[in-house]
């Protein structure tokens, strides 16, 4: 699974930075049936968050009306340096975590 | 307008000099060419023009980390002999479909990648539409953006080429339709909700909404196919390959601009 994050490597203390996130996941309605008519077990990525220096500062419940490979873009205010964490769980249980560095100059 | 015959006259000579060997007749001019992302809609185009919310990046993504990993008995990966691929493989999607030098058989992007995995990897090929076929060809394809598609019809190519061109024009299916019915005579106009578009291949592998994932040109082709209920052929079918080194010659000029962004 790929996912791919743009945001600032670099920003001014209250700054407000863009996050811009893309999941590669098929979100599978469970509407579908397959070739022979059974039904395809829904598995779409349920939960998102974004954790900034362990304090969450972006979250979203996804459902099946989510088409493929979700895309994510939220505004946050730079605060200190340190790292953004971002967690997603599909129905499944298969948990992924993205990690991404900023430095925060005074 | 005597001026205006002499005029025709001499654009005619001279397309016929230009041409070399006997002209090949286009059916779209080469000025008038439009990329497929000409007929969609400002959103989708920005959506392909934008390097991060474009999904088929995924797949490049994905190609750039399968380049640098080993496979195979050989333990060596593409990054081994290619090195890095922004240098080496620029340029290069843009001359297939091409005649192999040493089998002098026609391969297509995804036929040159499977056959170095088979003899210079000892590793099994790929299935055709597998995500790591698809990767690939993606990350080997996106290093020629912008490059104008130009393949060669000379030589072996040229029966390829003629077989192509015959494939193009033939009516198919319980529609009784040829490619050329809708890419070439009605380009431009209304099918139901879509503009039908000149049919170019320099978008993929590009992503489809309707798939809601990332395609290869011959899961494009049997889209079509499908939709004039023409029986489909399988995946690497030679039909195939010939039509896709047409359907690269007809977009003669036209920058590559995989991975796209399709309807």
């Amino acid at each position: 699974m790929t996912a791919r994050v743009q945001m600032p490597r670099a920003a001014k203390r209250g700054e407000v930075i863009e996050v811009r996130i893309l999941i590669q996941h098929a979100m599978e309605t469970g509407y579908r049936h397959d070739e022979v008519g059974h039904a395809i077990k829904r598995n779409v990525i349920n939960a998102f968050s974004c954790r900034y220096n362990g304090v969450e500062v972006f979250r979203a419940d996804l459902s099946s009306g989510i088409a493929a490979n979700p895309y994510l873009q939220f505004y946050t205010v730079a605060e200190a340096s340190g790292a953004f964490e971002f967690t997603w769980i599909d129905d499944e249980g298969k948990q992924e975590i993205e990690r991404q560095p900023i430095v925060v100059s005074a | 307008m005597k001026r205006a015959s002499a005029a025709a006259l001499a654009c005619a000579l001279l397309a016929l000099a230009a041409g070399g060997a006997p002209a090949q007749e286009r059916g779209i001019a080469l000025d008038q060419l439009k990329s497929g992302s000409a007929f969609l809609s400002q959103d989708l185009r920005a959506l392909q023009g934008d390097e991060l919310a474009n999904p088929a990046m995924l797949w490049v993504e994905r190609g750039e980390k399968l380049w640098r990993e080993p496979g195979g008995k050989s333990a060596k990966s593409c990054a081994s002999c290619h090195q890095d691929a922004s240098i080496g493989m620029r340029g290069v999607a843009a001359r297939y479909p091409q005649i192999d030098a040493a089998s002098g058989k026609l391969l297509n992007l995804e036929g040159r990648i499977n056959q170095c995995r088979v003899e210079r990897q000892s590793a099994e090929p790929l299935r055709y539409e597998s995500e790591e076929l698809l990767s690939l060809t993606a990350f080997v394809t996106h290093q020629s953006f912008g490059v104008p598609v130009g393949v060669s019809i000379e030589g072996p190519a040229r029966a390829h080429f003629d077989a192509g061109r015959t494939l193009y024009y033939q009516r198919r299916g319980q529609m009784n339709l040829s490619c050329a019915q809708c890419h070439e005579a009605n380009w431009g106009k209304r099918l139901l909700a879509e503009t039908i578009s000149q049919g170019h291949p320099n978008a993929y592998p590009a992503y489809r909404l309707e798939w809601q994932t990332t395609g290869s040109l011959q899961r494009r082709i049997r889209a079509c196919l499908s939709g004039i209920r023409a029986e489909m052929l399988p995946y690497g079918a030679p039909e195939y390959l010939d039509l896709e080194l047409f359907l690269a010659w007809r977009a003669q000029g036209l920058p590559v601009e995989a991975p796209g962004v399709r309807r």
